[in-house]
């Protein structure tokens, strides 16, 4: 009787070790809820683009970044044109993150042979559970200079080739897999075809992307532009579809969209062509991320 | 029934000197490293919790997996994303006890033994490592190397990837510990 009573004693103590073990372990996790501090969410966007439309993401500190953009033709332009694949629209792009909220970056498209240059600041990062900052805001500032001959208008000077973008690129990301974009823009053109078009032209993009997997997304993004701006050419909105892979420092992107073109000032005010009727263009975004400055490198340890 | 009495109070006493003898630390470190030809992973976190129980011989560990800062940003998100998936599972943490007999009051050095559960990525593992234990005027302080491999925690690398990354992560644990009131 007494050694089952000195057994139970000793299950009762051996419990007890047991619930400390357990209590350190609570009470590390108290002392962590009361020192917690917010973390700034990361990976909204697994890209600088969504397909066209700028992301809130830049590369980080010390990292550059090179993006191919490639298009193809539309792909109702018949088997003659082997569906669009024979000819191309390419943009070349390098990023370069100045510090881990300030990048830069310099592009070149063949659409019209246009040169762009951008800035990118991230003014507002979201940060997680405790919530502080709801959003993550960039804006944007661009520079656009197409440098196509037209002979027939040899009066056209550097300036009139300029155009000039603005963006506010505020996003969310809602879960673990969805992510959405808001995009109030403003475009300025220095020269117009017609004395109804405006110079200065304000548009609204909208994307998202939505996680199949770990490394890849679904793609959407849209930009209106509110009528009556725009009254010389027969242009619509531009929408396109993509699935990103990502893999490493390499993230590829396969996109469907009705805008030939890459650049802002282009693509919401110049894309012609219309889902509906199968003017449809093809084409991939790969971009490489490398790592050029010491620091970003990472010294030895 | 006096035996009863003499166990109980011997009980007593041993639970309220085991109050007594609680170190604890917010600012305790972590690193992990790995190292290939092809690219070097370093990985480190300065606000590591742990406590240290030293009448009972039992410790544990927490921490906040998004507060291991990379060299590479873009690896940071990937630990955080694709690997450890921080949003599901913000802390790895190991609770254990240690063999070893340490004079908590007196200073010296300790290669002791520590023997417990790790817990990352959901997944829960056995782990014993080795750790040296120091005792300077009231203060703890703790060292500990080992390795650990990411697939025992159900943390898949590409095969793209897979040879960026060491099979086995080279994991330091340092923590310095004040006695907690």
């Amino acid at each position: 009787m007494k050694s089952i009573f000195y057994l139970f004693l000793l299950m009762i103590f051996s419990f007890s070790a047991y619930a400390q073990d357990s209590s350190l372990l609570k009470m590390l996790n108290d002392s962590m809820k009361v020192h917690e501090k917010p973390f700034y969410v990361s990976g909204t966007f697994k890209a600088t683009h969504i397909v066209n439309m700028q992301t809130i993401e830049a590369p980080g500190a010390g990292a550059l970044n090179f993006v191919i953009q490639h298009r193809f033709g539309q792909l109702n332009s018949g088997s003659y044109n082997f569906f669009g694949l024979d000819n191309a629209t390419l943009r070349l792009g390098l990023d370069y993150g100045i510090s881990d909220r300030f990048a830069v970056g310099i592009g070149r498209s063949t659409y019209e042979k246009t040169y762009d240059a951008y800035v990118k600041y991230k003014l507002l990062r979201q940060t997680d559970a405790t919530n502080k900052i709801p959003v993550s805001i960039s804006l944007l500032g661009q520079i656009t200079y197409y440098t196509l001959k037209y002979p027939e208008k040899p009066y056209l000077t550097d300036n009139d080739r300029i155009s000039y973008t603005a963006q506010l690129l505020i996003a969310r990301k809602l879960t673990r897999n969805l992510s959405l974009q808001l995009v109030p823009t403003y475009l300025h053109y220095n020269l117009v075809a017609t004395p109804g078009d405006k110079n200065n032209i304000f548009a609204l993009g909208a994307g998202g992307r939505m996680k199949i997997t770990r490394r890849m997304s679904i793609n959407v993004e849209y930009n209106y532009l509110p009528s009556g701006q725009i009254v010389s050419s027969d242009r619509h909105d531009s929408f396109s579809l993509g699935w990103d892979i990502e893999t490493g420092g390499h993230v590829f992107q396969l996109v469907f969209s009705n805008s030939q073109s890459i650049v802002e000032t282009q693509y919401i005010t110049q894309t012609t062509g219309r889902w509906g009727n199968g003017d449809i263009y093809f084409g991939f975004n790969v971009s490489r991320n490398f790592n050029v400055t010491k620091k970003a490198k990472g010294s030895k340890h | 029934m006096k035996k009863i009495i003499a166990l109980t109070s011997i009980i007593i006493t041993f639970c309220t000197q085991g109050q007594a003898q609680i170190f604890m630390t917010r600012t305790g470190f972590i690193g992990f490293y790995s190292k290939t030809s092809l690219e070097d992973i370093k990985a480190e976190n300065n606000q590591v919790y742990a406590v240290i129980d030293g009448s009972k011989k039992n410790l544990a560990f927490s921490v906040l997996l998004k507060g291991f800062i990379f060299r590479k940003e873009l690896m940071q998100e990937h630990f955080n994303d694709n690997y450890v998936e921080s949003d599901k599972y913000p802390k790895a943490s190991f609770t254990g006890s240690y063999s070893g007999d340490i004079n908590l009051t007196s200073n010296g050095s300790y290669k002791i033994m520590v023997k417990g559960n790790l817990t990352l990525h959901n997944i829960t593992k056995p782990l014993e490592v080795p750790a040296t234990l120091e005792i300077n005027n009231g203060k703890l302080s703790g060292i500990s190397d080992f390795k650990l491999k990411p697939e025992d925690f159900n943390i898949t690398i590409p095969s793209i990837v897979r040879d960026k990354i060491e099979n086995d992560i080279t994991v330091h644990v340092k923590i310095d510990c004040n006695t907690s009131k």
